[in-house]
């Protein structure tokens, strides 16, 4: 099963990062093979609609499961239009994160947030 | 003359000040901005009103068409759009309508659909020309309503036109005040007021259009508004008197100038105030 985590470094002991749409890099990890790769989010740096950005990107590497502290509504709309659960990080390190879902001990995110339109 | 009248929040008296230099302007064009909560016809209860629907174009997929080369995807710099299992999802709400996508299918999957977001109605109440954009319920943004109402009316030099902008100081904003002459910004006297202020005191700072301030509900005279403007320098245009006279018109949908004689004075000395201010200020930039 692969694993989509935003986080600030590309460094699977780094801290998951804050925000899903703007995190710097995703982490890809498979949890059979226990390999990792880092990916950069090209969506960081837009104005608006960075969250379905990010979405294409980490769906592109055919994941199954995304960990994260947060989600807006749109991003939510397409990862599960992909099949992509969602899964509430904890704070602290991928890595532990990552064991944390392999213990089956992150909740399923239920709380979407109402999109942010930039400030329309 | 174009006057924009602002607030940091809605209930200040934005509506109120607007809709009464309107009024006592005599012949006035007065356009309702606020388009998730129009409200100046209320007041005005306009005569003759005619309904123009406002729609924007947003793109349509056609699946048979489509090759899933993603072209579309990676020329949006909005984002709008994703392309996930053999399926073009469109966020309407993040799209700006730029017509690009449609453009440059190559296999002329996307056409560019029309989609009404809401509508303008324009009516005459004694003089007054009453213009007011109102937006859908669910739609996210008005500022093609705003567009059309503001690019419907381009003002004559010796007319007065009071735009009643929404709240705050977002996108919208900002696009109610473009070619305004001159910014109205409506306070209350509360430090809370004081903060609301400062939100819509800086946007016309960086906007750089000339402002002064008209104080709602003054009690004291010294308060924390008071004191805002004599730090900052900003001209206080008028102190409307928290009274309940004004209270119950405003609340029975009146216009105060058009009911009373002490309200028409005062909102006549404010419109000749901000008359004089609008001038000096043209002498002013020719002279910069
Ligand atoms: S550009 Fe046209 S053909 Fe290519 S994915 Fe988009 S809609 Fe389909
Ligand atoms: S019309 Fe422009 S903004 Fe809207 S989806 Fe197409 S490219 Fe994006």
């Amino acid at each position: 099963m692969k694993l989509a985590i935003p986080v600030d470094e590309k460094n699977i002991e780094a801290p998951v990062s804050e925000s899903f749409g703007r995190a710097p890099f995703f982490l890809i990890y498979n949890t059979d093979t226990q390999e990792n790769t880092f990916v950069d989010n090209a969506a960081a740096a837009s104005s608006g609609g960075a969250g379905i950005k990010a979405v294409q990107i980490i769906v592109d590497y055919a994941i199954h499961a995304l960990l994260t502290p947060r989600c807006g509504q749109n991003a939510a709309d397409v990862l599960k239009a992909a099949d992509i659960q969602i899964y509430q990080s904890m704070p602290g390190s991928a890595k532990a994160n990552i064991e944390a879902f392999e213990d089956n001990r992150l909740p399923i995110l239920d709380e979407i947030h109402a999109g942010f339109h930039g400030g329309h | 003359m174009k006057i924009a009248v602002l607030s940091g929040k809605g209930g200040t008296g934005k509506t109120l000040v607007s809709v009464n230099l309107a009024a006592v302007a005599k012949t006035a064009t007065y356009i309702d901005c606020d388009v998730e909560e129009p409200n100046g016809y209320l007041f005005f209860k306009p005569k003759n009103t005619q309904k123009q629907p406002v729609a924007v174009k947003i793109p349509k997929w056609n699946a048979e068409l489509c090759n899933g080369c993603r072209e579309c995807v990676e020329f949006c710099k909005f984002n709008a759009l994703a392309y996930i299992k053999d399926k073009l999802f469109i966020f309407d709400e993040v799209c700006h309508s730029c017509g690009g996508c449609s453009l440059l299918c190559p296999q002329k999957a996307l056409t560019e659909e029309n989609k009404v977001i809401g509508n303008i109605e324009k009516g005459s109440s004694d003089g007054v020309t009453v213009h007011t954009g109102i937006l859908n319920i669910g739609e996210v943004s008005g500022i093609p309503i705003i567009k059309l109402l503001l690019s419907n009316n381009p003002t004559q030099k010796e007319d007065w036109t009071l735009i009643d902008c929404p709240p705050g100081s977002a996108c919208s904003v900002m696009e109610s005040i473009q070619g305004a002459d001159y910014c109205v910004l409506v306070a209350e006297p509360t430090l809370f007021g004081v903060h609301n202020l400062q939100m819509v005191y800086e946007l016309v700072q960086l906007l750089d259009v000339p402002y002064g301030v008209v104080i709602n509900k003054s009690i004291d005279s010294e308060n924390p508004a008071e004191t805002f403007c004599r730090d900052k320098k900003i001209k206080i245009l008028s102190r409307i008197p928290f009274d309940h006279i004004l209270a119950e018109l405003n609340s029975n949908g009146e216009i105060a100038v058009r009911t009373d004689e002490t309200y028409r004075a005062m909102f006549s000395d404010l419109l000749k105030t901000i008359q004089k201010e609008v001038h000096s200020e043209t002498i002013a930039h020719s002279e910069r």
